[in-house]
């Protein structure tokens, strides 16, 4: 599903940010990324999201190498991906339903399937009847959930999960995980980056370990 | 089950057909509100662009006004032959009825001493002034008007110089010299608006780019965001750009306004000025047509500044 081969990633005034990475993530795989900051995880990350390019090797997304994609095509590979992050990234002038139907109106489907879509994956992370608020009107934890609710709502076959629980209590975070684990069920693929070590020891999954660009255990 | 598959994608190509004309009624309307959202900055911008093309569009009825008063004229190209003061009315009536003869000529009329002082005395209003001099100043006059077929110079000319040739003739003034000199002081006005009117489509471009920029840097977090979820950079800027179009499209018809109520205001002393020169001169509007034309250029110039900064920032903002 997802597979990265020798991946470097060197950036002209920062120096080399990944070196030699190599892993492959099956379908319906979850993983957790871990390292202290700096050791490379949101760069990985972002090669995924294909908001960089890697200096060398590629990286295949279900078969397909993304690194050498051009650059018109990127958008409609993004619509593969669910990514969901620390700050929510959320449009605070637009209600919940807005913002979860966001990707799948830029994909183009009409109204009625919109609506359908946006209120089945609502229903999934347990905000159904919050469709009219605004974001800013919510809890942390209800907006990171809105958060969630958008990065499934277009059915991708992978969910990306930038330190999704670093502003979450312990309660909210294991709330947060368990929905993750919930997708892993209906085959999608989940990486997610976290230092919540504790709770990732917890949960028992595979981790991948960043140490200053190199993976030292997978 | 091959059919069914080809169906299930017609079925999707209209869908996304759909979504993609929703999507633009959506822009169309969502980017009125969100002009309406910030009116001050809104109405600044609208103002200056509104009164750049309320100047150029001012510039170019002034023009056609001018032309419209010289091409009155232009028909005119009429000889006057002005006779010897010491030519009788009678060898006057004589030599225009010689005239007559040629066939390059329509019309002659002749003007006796007396008929051109009584002519004269009717529209100058200098008639007590007149009346003081001792003998009558002006000469015998046959007015001369050749046929439309001798448009070209070199034909007048020609024309000229035979009159010229009588002996009873003094000098021969041909009427179409200051009309020409006038129509081409007139071509240069004309090509003077048209340059200065580049210079304000020019202005027009570039200030809704501008504005488009400092729009676009305000709403990068959506932009970015639009970005990771997969829109493409024409779903991106459809809204900016029809941001660009109604700033185009509104300070069109309001340049529009703020010229035709300075016409209004002018419109009163013009027909003044119009009537003490004998003259029944209407002042010029813009037509229909041309009010309509207005409003599609102002738009498109307001879209093609739009397109150029979204073009060139869009690959610029990446997200983060």
């Amino acid at each position: 599903m997802l597979r990265f081969e020798h991946v470097s990633k060197r950036y002209p005034d920062a120096g080399e940010a990944l070196t030699d990475v190599s892993f492959h993530l099956h379908r319906g795989e979850m993983a957790f990324l871990t390292g202290r900051s700096g050791a490379g995880k949101s760069t990985l990350l972002k090669l995924i999201a294909m908001m960089e390019q890697c200096t060398r090797g590629s990286v295949l997304l279900d078969g397909q190498d993304i690194t050498r994609i051009g650059e018109r095509k990127i958008p409609y590979m993004r619509r593969n991906l669910g990514l969901i992050f620390q700050d929510y990234k959320l449009l605070n002038d637009r209600t919940v339903f807005d913002n979860v139907a966001l990707p799948l109106v830029v994909s183009g489907y009409n109204h009625q399937e919109v609506a359908r879509r946006v209120r089945a994956s609502l229903d999934k992370v347990g905000l159904l009847g919050k469709e009219k608020k605004h974001p800013l009107a919510l809890s942390g934890g209800e907006q990171q959930r809105v958060g969630i609710a958008r990065a499934i709502v277009n059915k991708p076959k992978l969910i990306l999960a930038d330190e999704p629980t670093g502003n979450l209590d312990p309660d909210l975070s294991a709330e947060v995980m368990f929905m993750f684990e919930q997708f892993k069920q209906v085959g999608v693929t989940v990486l997610i980056a976290s230092h919540d070590i504790e709770l990732i020891n917890h949960l028992g999954h595979r981790v991948l370990t960043l140490d200053k660009g190199h993976l030292i255990a997978s | 089950m091959k059919h069914n598959h080809r169906k299930q994608a017609g079925s999707r190509l209209v869908e996304l057909f759909h979504a993609y004309l929703l999507n633009h009624a959506h822009g169309l309307f969502s980017s009125l509100g969100r002009l309406s959202r910030t009116p001050f900055t809104s109405a600044m911008t609208i103002l200056v662009l509104a009164i750049a093309i309320s100047l150029a569009s001012s510039f170019y009825i002034v023009v056609a006004n001018i032309q419209q008063l010289t091409g009155n004229l232009e028909s005119s190209n009429q000889m006057s032959l002005f006779l010897h003061d010491n030519i009788t009315d009678a060898a006057g009536q004589k030599l225009a009825e010689q005239i007559q003869q040629n066939g390059s000529v329509v019309e002659v009329k002749f003007i006796s001493k007396k008929q051109a002082l009584e002519e004269f005395k009717a529209n100058s209003g200098f008639s007590d002034a007149l009346n003081a001099l001792e003998r009558n100043p002006l000469p015998s006059v046959i007015q001369v008007v050749p046929k439309n077929a001798l448009e070209n110079n070199e034909d007048i000319e020609k024309l000229m110089s035979d009159f010229k040739q009588f002996p009873q003739v003094d000098f021969v003034q041909v009427d179409m010299q200051w009309v020409a000199r006038l129509q081409t002081i007139m071509l240069i006005a004309s090509r003077g608006v048209m340059l200065v009117s580049l210079l304000l489509g020019f202005a027009v471009t570039f200030i809704t780019g501008n504005t488009i920029r400092l729009e676009l840097q305000n709403r990068q977090d959506e932009v970015f965001i639009s970005k990771l979820v997969g829109a493409t950079h024409a779903f991106i800027q459809r809204p900016f750009l029809y941001t660009g179009f109604w700033l185009g499209f509104i300070s069109g018809f309001l340049g529009w306004l703020i010229m035709t109520i300075m016409l209004l205001i002018l419109e009163t002393p013009v027909e003044k000025l119009s009537t003490l020169y004998n003259s029944s001169f209407d002042l010029l509007f813009l037509s229909f047509s041309e009010f309509i034309l207005l409003l599609m250029i102002s738009s498109v110039l307001a879209v093609v500044g739009s397109w150029a900064v979204l073009h060139y920032q869009l690959r610029q903002l990446k997200p983060q």
